[in-house]
């Protein structure tokens, strides 16, 4: 039979089953509209609020700090677009590594007449407290870092960074000057970090069903009692009128669900995986000459594998791969839509043909031993074939020379 | 007892939606040439006796492409046509379907080899996402390149074909050539191709010639 060895876990997970079944009862037998009021309403309302207090359990906020949206992507455009339209004019700070939803909202932000700054980098993802400060104006409303990279796995203090904004805002209070909102993206964290929004000194945090083997299209947004934020979808007034339409009963209860279920195995099975993460990172870089480990060695999701094969394109492997039977991504440009490579990976201060041989590994609850064996045995053979046929030899020093010297500033939109 | 084939769900969600071939779904024959590429050099050290040599692109724009030729001087007609490249699955397919073309049948004549349009190749492979189409351009270009290394060779500089290139915003330093490049990334409205080239930008009494262009481009490449 033909292997199927799915490594593309930080693009989605399949859903739990023990998921589909808490979600099974909201399609056809409690199908009320949660804001109708007699029984069948009441059911789907009671669902809801059951799953308001899980998750709030599991991010030690209130439950009624917590709006469903339909999916990260959206809980992400309503944290940034909800606040600044609160505050016409604002300044919006966020880095270069976030994911397409944050970076194409502060495009739009300043289209809207926002001002955006983007914060640089270090050489393994991380994000430099001085330049949260030193990019800080007088009207900054609200700063986004993710807490954990879909690409490269990269963990940022939030604690630290949460901190040092709630001193900031100490000062900006006593200055007389509006304080600095804090949202972070945690989407790939959801199954595999502590999400305690106290801890992270947050105000706002988006989760999603999506990447913590729930469903697919749900997620939420935490916003912290007294965050002045506006709706960015009208209509019926639900979720507190900051997310109007009826709610998606049996995603909601999936969600929740899904965020319980990970949290219970959590400790054991981040365990298991940065097992098999150092295995795979450890192999592909001791076989496979000019290869080089995108991100921090040990700071990073624990099943987050990104790795540059030089000389190569990560297309042409991603095919290869797939036909023996190993789903994975790439950060070559011939993947995406606008045929540009991996902006996260460009940000680190790689060049562009870096950028074009990454290749991501994204591990997860079904992932054995054997499978990432099977990747470290064929993998070498693919990158031999391809680098045989492949004109281009890149210059190791080059590249570390060039990652070394690139431009780390702080880019104003 | 008769067994109806089943057909998976998956595959039967696999469809290219009628009037679109926007998708990332690669025809067999694509498939063939990426997975058995006919006429690439697997060892670069070991090419001799070859009559031109192309070398174009980069390996930071993401594809890289070099191309060996053999010409029956007598007849003024490729021989053999080898080839190395840096690319993703499209670039691959499109060079290994190009050496097969120019060598099938004989070999075609030099003049004929000089006139293959990206399209030609395409067309050979059962047409290519539209997207990727870009990376496919690269294989007539390394052609042109190696025969053009031939006539200089050879001693027939006078059947060197140059590339034309035309500038069209001095201020911004942008060539014909580069608003080709821009409208093959994908950028086919006026904004796209200056937020990628700045043509025009400094320079607005060159937009109507530079808005001709994206339009005869886009329908070269994608009409």
């Amino acid at each position: 039979m033909k292997k199927n060895i799915y490594l593309d876990h930080a693009s989605t997970t399949p859903t739990d089953p023990r998921v589909v079944k808490a979600m099974e009862p909201y399609w056809t037998k409690y199908y009320g509209n949660p804001s109708s009021l007699y029984q069948l309403g009441l059911q789907s309302k009671n669902a809801i609020t059951l799953a308001r207090v899980k998750i709030s359990q599991l991010l030690d906020c209130q439950a009624d700090e917590l709006i469903f949206t339909g999916g990260g992507t959206e809980s992400i455009n309503l944290a940034l677009k909800g606040v600044l339209q609160k505050n016409p004019g604002a300044h919006f700070i966020t880095s270069s590594i976030e994911h397409h939803a944050v970076l194409h909202t502060a495009d739009t932000l300043k289209k809207l007449g926002h001002s955006v700054s983007i914060l640089p980098v270090d050489d393994q993802g991380f994000i430099r407290l001085e330049d949260i400060e030193k990019a800080i104006k007088d009207n900054t409303k609200l700063i986004s870092i993710m807490i954990a990279n879909n690409e490269i796995g990269v963990i940022q203090d939030i604690q630290k960074i949460g901190a040092l904004i709630e001193k900031i805002n100490r000062e900006r209070i006593a200055k007389g000057l509006p304080i600095i909102y804090f949202h972070t993206d945690a989407c790939q964290a959801g199954g595999t970090l502590d999400l305690n929004v106290k801890k992270l000194h947050v105000d706002l945090l988006t989760i999603n069903g999506s990447k913590v083997y729930g469903p697919k299209g749900v997620g939420a947004l935490y916003m912290k009692t007294g965050t002045n934020l506006g709706p960015i979808i009208d209509g019926g007034g639900q979720e507190k009128n900051i997310r109007s339409g009826t709610e998606n009963v049996p995603g909601i209860v999936g969600l929740a669900t899904a965020l319980e279920l990970a949290h219970q195995s959590q400790t054991k099975e981040n365990a298991r995986l940065i097992k098999l993460r150092d295995k795979l990172i450890k192999e592909i870089l001791a076989i496979i000459p000019k290869t080089r480990l995108n991100g921090h060695p040990s700071q990073r999701l624990p099943n987050n594998v990104n790795i540059s094969i030089l000389d190569i394109e990560g297309e042409a492997m991603l095919l290869y791969l797939d036909e023996i039977g190993i789903q994975a991504s790439t950060g070559s440009a011939c993947t995406s839509t606008t045929l540009d490579p991996s902006h996260v990976i460009r940000a680190l201060g790689c060049p562009y043909e870096v950028a074009h041989g990454s290749m991501r590994f994204t591990l997860g609850k079904a992932t054995t031993e054997d499978d990432i064996d099977y990747v470290i045995k064929h993998l070498p053979k693919i990158v031999d074939h391809l680098r045989h046929a492949s004109p281009v030899r890149v210059d190791m020093d080059e590249v570390a020379k060039a990652i070394k010297n690139a431009p780390r500033q702080i880019i104003e939109l | 007892m008769t067994t109806k084939k089943k057909i998976s769900a998956a595959s039967a969600v696999d469809v290219v939606p009628k009037g679109t071939n926007d998708v990332w779904v690669y025809t067999d024959i694509v498939k063939e040439h990426f997975f058995h590429p006919k006429n690439l050099v697997m060892d670069a050290s070991a090419m001799k006796g070859y009559d031109g040599l192309g070398m174009v692109g980069s390996p930071a724009c993401g594809d890289m492409m070099k191309i060996w030729i053999k010409v029956d001087k007598k007849d003024d007609r490729l021989q053999e046509m080898k080839w190395q490249t840096f690319g993703c699955g499209s670039a691959i397919a499109a060079t290994s379907m190009l050496s097969v073309m120019v060598t099938e049948n004989g070999g075609m004549k030099i003049a004929q080899a000089l006139s293959i349009k990206p399209q030609d190749i395409t067309k050979r492979l059962g047409d290519l996402p539209t997207r990727k189409i870009h990376c496919s351009v690269l294989g007539d270009k390394a052609l042109r390149s190696a025969i053009n290394n031939y006539f200089i060779k050879s001693h027939q500089k006078d059947r060197v074909v140059k590339e034309q290139v035309r500038i069209i915003d001095k201020a911004a330093n942008v060539t014909d050539h580069d608003i080709e490049e821009a409208v093959l990334e994908g950028a086919q409205t006026l904004e796209a191709v200056q937020k990628k080239t700045k043509v025009g930008v400094g320079n607005p009494e060159v937009i109507p010639e530079v808005e001709q262009l994206i339009r005869f481009y886009t329908e070269k490449y994608f009409g």
